[in-house]
This record gives structure tokens, C-alpha cells and sequence, in this order.
């Protein structure tokens, strides 16, 4: 019987089918791709002149917010979640700006170095012990959120600190092209040089394994604690860097944690990362980051009231990810 | 299309249904009469599932009619399906495990003295109501979804693999009671791939291929030919090639073994367990439900570690701290439960390579050529129908089986452990399993089978161990390993000594006589026999 010859994947397909298979999984992305872009196009119609300064603020507004959502993403992912990423960012914020305050440019490289190591330290403590006290994975990252914002507030009470100068100018203004923003080249190498290599690496397989489900990975002789505490550490690195892009774009030390939390938890939901784990990536909500922030614009434009625009930024939450699930449920029973 | 004879109790007609690409129903019908229990029959990704969750309104069907006592229904749920008086115990209870038996019921809106009536009849009077579902074993909470079932009195009552995973006592009771549901106006539907169930208990089977109906045939004896006929839509190589490769294999002797046990212990479920494998060879092990079978295999995959006892592999012992220990030291585990098993959201592909990329570990990327082309060679090896294999769980029950035996076989096997590898699935992927342990033994991989089908010890196995009470109280060769046998020896009993009343052989052999009766009395009373 030839429905017994089987294929896998690609493999053997036409290229049509291929990219049919393709256009299927990564529906989610492409339909944010696709929102994205009409948004863009409704930005120009109500403020004509929204252009090259208007891209470039986007991009800079935007880096912190993409960092949390990849950092959230990698746990979530991973079956877990991360309450305290926001506090994290902020305590790496001021520990850059308060150490690099009136030092050389040099002394400010070997600052951002020892900051993401914190992160790293700092992801590592959550995941520890998450596996190690056994307690859920929501009840400890949100204590240790309190612990993480205390501790930015004992290293700088008020805002303060100063960065190197190299830092503001490394996610200010353009590359080459006046279209293409710093900040969003800082993203892609970021991404490319981080999130790709781990993907393809046996640590990404194992991390959305334990995220998919967690008795079949152990059976598969995946160690589950130490891929899990691996998944935090590398939150922990991602929110470091989000931590080092407010430093960079404020040029100070803020100590209380701004919305990224709750934020990067509502781009991973909208980039289509299931949260009980295992199945999406980190590029949905990077789109969702960017669509979230150009709504948040366009309301400015439309001189909606700030309180008001709040509201409706929920409620636009709530229906783009109740059309997306209408869309994906016809597409399933198609 | 609604003029239809009254004597149907249930009539589904030319019910189609597809999924993107995948045909699942096309034009499948069924036609169930009142007072008899209907086989429906097909090998995998046949569509009885879909036929199934149809009928309970799980699933809306593209197209065709569904009536109930002559008249048409559209069902939207399950909970309509029930009051309607369709009922369907699935192949997974359907018990709030963090819920009490009581309050189970409760939810259910079941009342507690049928259940209890029923519950006696099943042979499980003793259950405490108040027991937490998820502490009772998997073959009681069959039985207690059963027993609920059967107490709010369906008008059609369906069984998806009741009797898969049920040790043989049970099962008994169980076709007994289904036996016992003839003759009134009420009717069951019963899925098995037991052909001796069908034949015990049921009046006349459908017959599902590739999601058409192609044949209603009266069960009588020699009815099973045929039904196996339509099922594959050709008389496939008799199960008995297996078998006489299995006689005809050479047996290694004398060599190191793959694996031995010396004196496993673990609490009190195992007691001084000690087997060896030679390279070549497929032992079988058989054991009544909850005899230490589900430790001794944890032990061997590394999940759990032994209160006592040593292991060798090749001669040399070894301890696994992890199941990954188990893997590097060649020892890979086939589950019986294929959600304990898969990764249900990622692709045929990830789910081949995570034991591949985790058994040797290296911090470089993953050579994704290289590992296609030896997901590829997996899939192919077993004939894995992968059309839909962007998520796992949308392939068929028995291509999944075979996903989870693929991600060993691509890395090279060395011993295998098959834990009921063959539960719940259809006879053709049966076959192909076999014939792949074979073909690993024959490359001198060793392998170790628990089934909870007899039949297929003598199948495949060169040998078989019985345990008990924790205990290895008997070693039979296959040509003494017929189903007799081994039940005798599953139940701890001297081959000479005689078997219990209600054991085994005799209550099969006393359903399978009134099962024909019956049937019998069918074709007196002038019931049109269809065939297709």
C-alpha cells in the first residue's frame, strides 16, 4: 500500500509542497508579519510624516521590550515562566550605570561583560531553585522578583549613575542606510549569535522537549533539571542584555523595574509560544513586541487619552490573540 | 435519507470527514440493530476513531446523517450525545484524577447504586468510593469508567479498546458483562483488535478501510478470515512466518550475555529477580497486572534504582543514576503508553533525534544533514506513514507506536525493552513490529518483550520468564509457551494442577459457545446477513 511509504519533513517533497509545509508552520509569525505591515501602513495614513525619526524611536523603544519577550519566550518554551525578568533588568541596569558613573570608555567594556555574567548568575540562582526546592516555578520567580528589586534599590536608591558613551551610541541612530536603526541591527546580531546556535544545539532540542513533555524527555535521557536550569540562565543573559539596552538608552541607572514582566508574559501569549510549553519561537514575540509599541504609538497619533490607551491596548491584546486562535482552529479543521 | 427501517437502533450514513490533507472518513456507514453488540473493525488510521468521536459528537462530520431510533440527530457534544443516550468509554479513563471516585461519579451525574450493581458484576466489589483516582491502577479505572458507563443505562454503549491493558481475569469479566448486554433493546458498539474477543462477544462486525465501510459480516466461526481480509483488503503473509522465523533463528549460546539481572529487589513489589539475554535473543516476560513487571522494567531503563541486586551489561556490571546511563549503556526503553513517550506538538523528526542528539552529547550545532538522513532511514525502516508528521500527535495511534520504536532503531540497537510495546494497535502494525524485533535479534541486538497478549509470546519470543508477586517463578521455552501455559504459570500454578472455574480457556471457550448460539438464534429469527 503506498500510504505505508512514508516521508519526513521536506524531504522528497516538491519544493511547492515544501513551502506549503512551511507557510503552515510558521502561520502564526506570518499572520503578525502580515498585521504588522498593515499597521505600518495605517501609522503613515493618520501621521503622513511618521518616517525615518519615527522608525528609528520605534526601534529604540522597542529593544529592551524584544529582549524580556525572547528571555520570557526561552523559559515559557521551556515549560516554565519567569515573574521576575522585569526586577532582573532593572538590577543589572543599575549595577552597569552605577559602575560605569565617571569611569574610562575601556572600563566600560569589561562592565557590560561582568553585567551579562550577573545575568547569567542570576537566571542560574532561578532555575536552581526552582529545581532544587521543588517549588512551582511562578511562586519562586515571583519572590525572587522582590529579591531582585530590593537589591537594585540597596545598590542605587534614587535614579542616578551615568554609562560609557559607546553605549548610547551603539542602539542610537542608523547603519548605512538611514532606514536601518542600530538598535535593530543589535537585535538580529543578538539573536544570530545567541538564539540560533543554542536552537541548533542539542540545548535547544532538549529545552523544548522538556517543555513539550517533560516524562518522555527524561525517558529520552534528557536530564530535565539541568536543561531547565539552563533555560533560566539563558533568560537570565537575555534580560542582562535587555538590562544593558535601558543603560544604553536612558544613559542612567533606574531602579525600580519598569512593565517588562507582564509585558514580555503578554508578547510571548501574542507570538504564538504556547504556555504550556514546547511549541512556538522567539521570533513571534519579537513581531508582537514591535506590533504592541506601534499600537501604543498610534494611539499618541490619534490623541487618545494615555489612562484610555491602556485600556485599549488590553482589549486589542484580547482580540488579536482571539482572531488568531479563530483563524488557526478553521485552519486545523480545513 | 431519513426514510429508514425502524429496527436500527443506530444508522450512520456516508459520513465523510477530512483534516487538511488527511482523508479520514470517506463515506463510511454504520448500521447498528437493537440487542447486539457490533464489532467495529480496521487497521490503523482506518477511521474508527474519527467514526467514534463522530457518533459522540466530539467531532462534526463534513458530511452524511446520523439517526437514533429512526430519527435524524445532529449531535454538538458529548454531554448531548449522553442524554441522547450514546455513551463511549474511551481507550484513556476519563476520570478527574484529583478527584475521589464519588465525587467522579458525581460529575458525572451518575447514580452510585447502578455503578455499585455494576461494579460487582466486573468483578470489583471491593473499590473504595472514596479512594483518589489517580492512586487507583489503570486496569481498576477502566473498569470503574465501564461500571459508570453501564449505570446510567445508554441506549448505545461504546468501547474503544476496553480490554487493551486488562489482565486476562478482568478481561474475562468484562466480555462476560458486554456478552450479557444481547438479547435486550439496548446495544454496544465494541472496538478491539482481539480477534477472539470479536468472536466471543459479538453479532456481526463493520469492517473500516481507509475510511470506507467495506464489509458487515456475522461473526461465526471462521468469520475471522475474513474480516482480516477486509481489514487489509488482502490476505496478508500468515502471523505464523513470524513464528517459524522465530523457531528457525540460531540461538546463541554460551557467549556473554547482553544483560543480566542478578537478584533485583526494589520495596516490595520485586524480590530477588535474576535473568540473563543473550545477543539473539527476545525474552519474553509474563505477568498478571501489578506483579513488579512496571519496576523491573524502570530498573532496566534507569527511571528507578534498585533497593538491590546487580546488573550487567556484556559482562560487566553497571548502575544507572538516569535513564540517560541506561541509553549510553545500550539499554532503550519502548513505552506502552505513547503519551509518556512523545513529544505530541514537535515533528516525526525532533522526536527521532532527541535520544540521537542526547546520547552523545557535544556542545557543537547539530549536523542537520547527517540527521535527516538517519531520521529518514528510521522512518523508512518501519514504514512510517509521516504524511502528517509536523506535530506527532496528528499521526495515527499505531505510526506514533512506531515513531517511538524509530528514535532507537536510528541510533543502532544494542538491547531493547519493550514494555507492551504492541497495546491498542492494529494487527498489521502488529506484524511489522514483530518482524522488526526479529530483525534486531537476528543483528544480535537482545531484546526483552512484557506483552499482555499471550498470543504473541509464542510469536516472537525465544523464551519467556513468568513473574509473580515480584518473583520469577517460572522459565518456558517457546515451544512450550501457548496461551495455557503461560496463564497457568501467570497465575502461579503447577502445570498439572487444574485451573479455576472462571479462569482462562474454559470461560473464553463457555462466551465464544453462547456468543454462537445466539448467532444462531440470529439467523432463525430471518435477520438479512450483508456482506460487502
Amino acid at each position: 500500500m503506498s500510504a505505508l511509504s512514508g516521508t519526513v519533513d521536506t524531504a522528497r517533497a516538491r519544493p511547492a509542497d515544501a513551502l506549503a509545509a512551511w507557510t503552515r508552520r510558521n502561520a502564526w509569525d506570518l499572520g503578525l508579519v502580515g498585521f504588522l505591515v498593515g499597521l505600518l501602513v495605517f501609522t503613515k495614513l493618520i501621521q503622513p510624516s511618521y518616517g525615518v525619526p519615527g522608525v528609528q524611536g520605534l526601534a529604540i523603544s522597542v529593544l529592551p521590550l524584544a529582549l524580556a519577550a525572547v528571555a520570557q519566550a526561552i523559559v515559557v518554551l521551556s515549560g516554565g515562566i519567569d515573574l521576575s525578568l522585569g526586577s532582573m533588568m532593572a538590577l543589572v541596569n543599575v549595577v552597569a550605570a552605577t559602575q560605569m558613573q565617571g569611569q574610562s570608555e575601556e572600563f566600560g567594556v569589561a562592565v557590560v561583560l561582568g553585567a551579562l555574567l550577573l545575568g547569567l548568575a542570576l537566571g542560574a540562582v532561578n532555575g536552581s531553585l526552582i529545581v532544587l526546592t521543588r517549588v512551582p516555578d511562578i511562586v519562586v520567580t515571583l519572590a525572587m522578583s522582590f529579591v531582585w528589586a530590593g537589591f537594585a534599590l540597596l545598590v542605587l536608591p534614587t535614579p542616578g549613575g551615568g554609562s560609557a558613551k559607546w553605549l548610547p551610541e551603539l542602539v542610537t541612530g542608523s547603519l548605512g542606510n538611514e532606514w536601518i536603526p542600530k538598535a535593530a541591527v543589535v537585535l538580529i546580531i543578538v539573536i544570530a549569535l545567541i538564539w540560533i546556535p543554542v536552537r541548533r544545539s542539542w540545548l535547544g532540542l532538549s529545552l523544548y522537549a522538556i517543555g513539550s513533555n517533560r516524562l518522555a524527555a527524561f525517558r529520552s535521557g534528557v536530564s530535565v533539571g539541568r536543561t531547565r536550569i539552563l533555560a533560566y540562565t539563558l533568560m537570565g543573559l537575555f534580560a542582562a542584555l535587555g538590562g544593558l539596552s535601558l543603560t544604553a538608552s536612558t544613559g542612567i541607572g533606574i531602579p525600580v523595574p519598569g512593565p517588562y514582566t507582564l509585558l514580555s508574559v503578554a508578547a510571548v501569549v501574542l507570538g504564538g509560544v504556547s504556555l504550556a510549553g514546547g511549541r512556538g519561537s522567539v521570533f513571534g514575540p519579537i513581531l508582537a513586541v514591535i506590533i504592541l509599541q506601534l499600537i501604543r504609538t498610534d494611539m499618541t497619533f490619534l490623541d487618545v487619552d494615555t489612562n484610555l490607551a491602556t485600556v485599549l491596548q488590553g482589549l486589542i491584546l484580547i482580540g488579536l490573540e482571539l482572531i488568531g486562535s479563530l483563524v488557526q482552529i478553521r485552519a486545523s479543521r480545513a | 435519507m431519513t426514510l429508514i427501517t425502524t429496527d436500527l437502533l443506530l444508522e450512520a450514513t456516508g459520513i465523510s470527514k477530512t483534516y487538511g490533507a488527511v482523508v479520514a472518513l470517506r463515506s463510511a456507514s454504520l448500521a447498528v440493530r437493537p440487542g447486539e453488540v457490533h464489532a467495529l473493525m480496521g487497521a490503523n488510521g482506518a477511521g474508527k476513531s474519527t467514526l467514534l468521536k463522530i457518533l459522540t459528537g466530539a467531532v462534526r462530520p463534513d458530511e452524511g446523517t446520523i439517526t437514533v431510533r429512526g430519527r435524524q440527530r445532529t449531535v454538538h457534544s458529548p454531554a448531548e450525545a449522553r442524554r441522547g443516550g450514546i455513551v463511549s468509554v474511551y481507550q484513556e479513563p476519563a476520570l478527574i484524577p484529583d478527584l475521589d471516585i464519588r465525587s467522579n461519579l458525581r460529575l458525572t451525574e451518575t447514580p452510585v447504586e447502578p455503578f455499585r450493581h455494576w461494579l460487582g458484576e466486573l468483578g470489583m466489589e471491593d473499590l473504595d468510593l472514596s479512594s483518589m483516582a489517580r492512586r487507583v491502577p489503570l486496569a481498576s479505572l477502566r473498569i470503574i469508567d465501564l461500571a459508570r458507563a453501564l449505570a446510567i443505562e445508554p441506549d448505545v454503549l461504546m468501547l474503544d479498546e476496553i480490554t487493551a491493558a486488562l489482565p486476562a481475569n478482568l478481561t474475562e469479566r468484562v466480555l462476560e458483562v458486554v456478552g450479557r448486554q444481547r438479547g435486550g433493546d439496548r446495544s454496544v458498539i465494541f472496538i478491539s483488535h482481539r480477534m477472539i474477543e470479536i468472536a466471543a462477544v459479538c453479532d456481526r462486525a463493520t469492517v473500516l478501510r481507509e475510511g470506507k465501510t467495506v464489509g458487515v459480516v456475522d461473526v461465526t466461526q471462521g468469520s475471522e478470515e475474513r474480516i482480516v481480509e477486509l481489514m487489509l483488503g488482502q490476505i496478508v503473509e500468515d502471523m505464523a512466518a513470524i513464528a517459524e522465523r522465530t523457531a528457525g533463528s540460531p540461538k546463541a549460546s554460551g557467549s556473554t550475555p547482553r544483560l543480566t539481572a542478578r537478584g533485583l529487589s526494589s520495596g516490595t513489589k520485586l524480590h530477588d529477580v535474576s535473568f540473563d539475554i543473550q545477543p539473539g535473543e527476545v525474552l519474553g516476560v509474563v505477568a498478571l497486572e501489578g506483579q513488579g513487571q512496571d519496576e523491573l522494567f524502570d530498573i532496566l531503563a534507569g527511571s528507578e534504582r534498585p533497593a538491590g541486586g546487580e546488573l550487567l551489561v556484556d559482562g560487566s556490571p553497571v548502575s544507572f543514576r538516569h535513564p540517560a546511563d541506561a541509553i549510553r549503556a545500550g539499554l532503550v526503553y519502548v513505552a506502552a503508553d505513547r503519551a509518556e513517550a512523545l513529544l505530541m506538538q514537535r515533528s516525526v523528526r525532533e522526536n527521532i533525534a532527541l535520544p540521537l542528539t542526547t546520547r552523545i552529547r557535544h556542545w557543537g550545532l547539530i549536523d542537520l544533514a547527517a540527521e535527516g538522513h538517519t531520521v529518514q532511514a528510521a522512518v523508512a525502516r518501519l514504514q512510517i506513514d509521516a504524511r502528517a508528521g509536523g506535530e506527532v500527535r496528528r499521526l495515527s495511534g499505531g505510526d506514533q507506536q512506531k515513531v517511538t520504536i524509530a528514535r532507537w532503531v536510528a541510533g543502532g540497537v544494542h538491547t531493547m525493552l519493550c514494555f507492551d510495546p504492541t497495546r491498542g494497535i492494529d494487527i498489521r502494525t502488529k506484524q511489522q513490529i514483530y518482524l522488526l524485533l526479529r530483525d534486531l535479534a537476528e543483528a544480535g541486538a537482545a531484546v526483552l518483550l512484557y506483552t499482555s497478549e499471550l498470543k504473541e509470546v509464542q510469536l516472537v519470543c525465544d523464551r519467556a520468564i513468568v513473574i509473580f508477586g515480584g518473583r520469577v517463578v517460572a522459565e518456558i521455552g517457546v515451544a512450550d509457551a501457548d496461551e495455557p501455559a503461560l496463564l497457568r504459570a501467570a497465575y502461579n500454578l503447577r502445570v498439572d494442577a487444574p485451573m479455576p472455574e472462571d479462569v482462562a480457556g474454559e470461560a473464553v471457550a463457555g462466551v465464544v459457545a453462547a456468543a454462537q448460539e445466539s448467532t444462531n438464534a440470529g439467523a432463525e429469527r430471518g435477520l438479512p446477513v450483508s456482506d460487502g
